[in-house]
């Protein structure tokens, strides 16, 4: 593009830089500055004690956080606490669409009181559900206590297979949910299950009300069992409308830091139960190793940014065809 | 009962299937009414192992603690008064930017959306760090202008999105024939096109005040003073470490999640489409 040509793009289009103008001053102010800034941070030995004198030290923070076998156990973690969560939350939000796409009475009823979780404030759903995992008197272990008779008669079965096979041993109910490690990250997952699978569930009912009734009814001609159907028509179809939806689960799972930390009352017991953003949380604003932290957060956002370029890629794909 | 595609379920399918939704429901629904039948308990029976839904002598003392002997009031007033903020500056930017990325081919534009989706990819105790310590040399720390700001900017890159996206399905022939008969683009935008986009616009507003008025944990960085407390840092507070005040905690988040509760089920119809045209066609 030559300059005279750069100029009258930027004339005709003057206007448009007004309308976006506003957006992205606030913008540069709260998120590219500090960006920039996080970036300087990183490489400083920024700290309590060297507050204002800190200079820079180049990668060491970096090498710092990677040769912490802390680390590595945490983002394990992670990628545990992301992969299970976005399972559950598709494959039920898949299921209960399947289900609900049909004409049944009380339809609408059941769509409404299932996307209810999504509605609640997060901050509240993980402080609720922390007081039902409650040892005593939460009403997790209260129910599991009510069915015990029927639960420890099947954890015994399980546990003559398990035991041998896997060296695995179930406990009996009732559980310590918020005083093991264990307990405390099933805990987290159990209530982010809770709260995220309706998004999914709203998203694949949106794309299954796209998917042509036609195709079904020549399936049908065809003599296509309904398995076939939903295995070659509806499965195929509600895949371009889940991906983009399961790219952003997977990235708002990883960060997500309100649940792991509300649940665990800040990563209780003796800081185990943390993912990646609690971590960093914990490491500035309880420790207050800013630079460490910084180096932390550059690295969680370049592990994204690895998973996220494909999705970035695919956006722009869409984009292109509309 | 006939499957959408014209196939009838068997008997017992349609009976598998409401077994199916009448379990996932209550299990949904559960806590809800848990915190609810928690917050009419009265005083001495906090601790308990009942699990009647409505409590034995339920009351609704707990309610009338909060109002009177809790700053709840003060917490209430405080988070309107953010989230409204919010939600008028977060409307009013993304639906011009939005406009602008929809309409115009300008240099930059495929730049701007790019950086528009990266934001996403930032964890946010990422930009807390080095967000608190600006604020803290701007002297706007422990103020409700940093809260405001850092929430609208932190939900504009969604609601640009959104808006992008529906604005795409409007038919340019209407702006067309509005600037025929006329109208300035500022005209046109704002008689025509926005008026179209009704349904986008009320999406967005309801995501920028839900951002703002559930938001824990970016408050509780920026904000120290007690009397600018938001209700996620003051209900926080009736779960210490060592003693949770159940029946004022369970009280306080029931008043705070029935309005957004409400208005988004009112809201959930075009929730969907917004959402799948947003996040879909992009």
């Amino acid at each position: 593009m030559t300059l005279a040509e750069l100029r009258d793009n930027f004339e005709r289009n003057r206007i448009a830089y007004a309308y976006i103008a506003p957006a992205f001053l606030i913008m540069g102010f709260v998120v590219l500055y500090p960006f920039f800034y996080n970036i300087v941070i990183s490489l400083s030995n920024m700290n309590l004690t060297h507050f204002r004198d800190w200079k820079f030290v180049g990668l060491r923070q970096y090498i710092a956080v990677l040769s912490e076998p802390k680390f590595y156990e945490v983002f394990l973690k992670t990628v545990l606490w992301t992969v299970i969560n976005v399972f559950f939350h598709v494959t039920i939000g898949v299921a209960l669409a399947l289900l609900l796409n049909r004409p049944l009475w009380g339809r609408a009823i059941f769509r409404t009181l299932l996307i209810l979780p999504w509605a609640v404030p997060q901050y509240i759903t993980a402080l609720t559900w922390r007081g039902m995992f409650n040892y005593r008197y939460g009403a997790i272990n209260l129910w599991l206590a009510k069915f015990k008779p029927v639960l420890d008669p099947i954890i015994d079965g399980l546990n003559r297979f398990l035991q041998p096979v896997l060296g695995l041993t179930l406990a009996h109910p009732p559980y310590e949910w918020l005083s093991t490690p264990t307990g405390a990250f099933a805990a987290a997952l159990i209530t982010n299950i809770w709260l995220g699978f309706p998004f999914m569930m709203v998203v694949a009912l949106g794309g299954l009300q796209s998917i042509p009734k036609e195709l079904y009814e020549a399936a049908r001609v065809d003599g296509a069992s309904r398995w076939m159907q939903l295995r070659k028509i509806t499965l195929p179809l509600l895949k371009p409308v889940m991906i983009p939806a399961i790219s952003l689960g997977v990235i708002w799972t990883f960060n997500n830091f309100n649940v792991i930390w509300l649940v665990s009352d800040g990563g209780k017991p003796a800081d185990k139960t943390h993912i990646l953003v609690s971590y960093v949380y914990r490491e500035v604003f309880n420790y207050y190793r800013y630079g460490y932290a910084a180096a932390l957060s550059m690295i969680i956002f370049l592990i994204l940014l690895v998973f996220g370029i494909n999705f970035i890629k695919r956006t722009r794909a869409t984009e292109a065809v509309y | 009962m006939a499957k959408s595609n014209g196939q009838r379920d068997p008997i017992y399918m349609t009976v598998l299937i409401y077994a199916v939704l009448i379990v996932v429901t209550v299990v949904t629904v559960y806590p809800i009414i848990r915190v609810i039948g928690i917050s009419l308990r009265p005083g001495d029976m906090l601790h308990t192992t009942s699990l009647r839904l409505i409590p034995e002598n339920a009351t609704l003392d707990s309610y009338r603690q909060l109002f009177t002997e809790q700053p709840f009031l003060r917490w209430l007033l405080n988070s309107t008064l953010v989230s409204f903020t919010v939600t008028v500056l977060g409307v009013s930017l993304a639906s011009t930017a939005g406009y602008a990325f929809s309409r115009y081919r300008f240099i930059g534009r495929d730049f701007g959306m790019i950086a528009l989706i990266t934001t996403q990819m930032f964890p946010v105790t990422m930009l807390l760090l080095p967000l608190f310590l600006m604020l803290l040399h701007l002297k706007i720390y422990d103020t409700f202008l940093g809260l405001v700001i850092a929430y609208s900017a932190t939900a504009l890159p969604f609601c640009i999105w959104q808006m992008k996206g529906y604005y795409d399905t409007i038919p340019v022939s209407l702006e067309e024939a509005a600037r025929i008969d006329g109208c300035t683009q500022w005209q046109t935008f704002y008689l025509v096109v926005l008026p179209l986009a009704a349904p986008a616009l009320v999406i967005t507003a309801l995501f920028s005040f839900m951002a703002a008025w559930s938001e824990y944990l970016v408050a509780a960085v920026l904000i120290n003073d007690n009397s600018l407390y938001t209700l996620p840092i003051g209900l926080k507070q009736f779960q210490s470490a060592f003693d949770t005040q159940w029946g004022l905690y369970s009280a306080g988040a029931v008043v705070v999640s029935i309005p957004v509760m409400i208005l988004f089920l009112l809201l959930s119809r075009w929730l969907v489409s917004g959402l799948t045209l947003g996040s879909v066609k992009g």
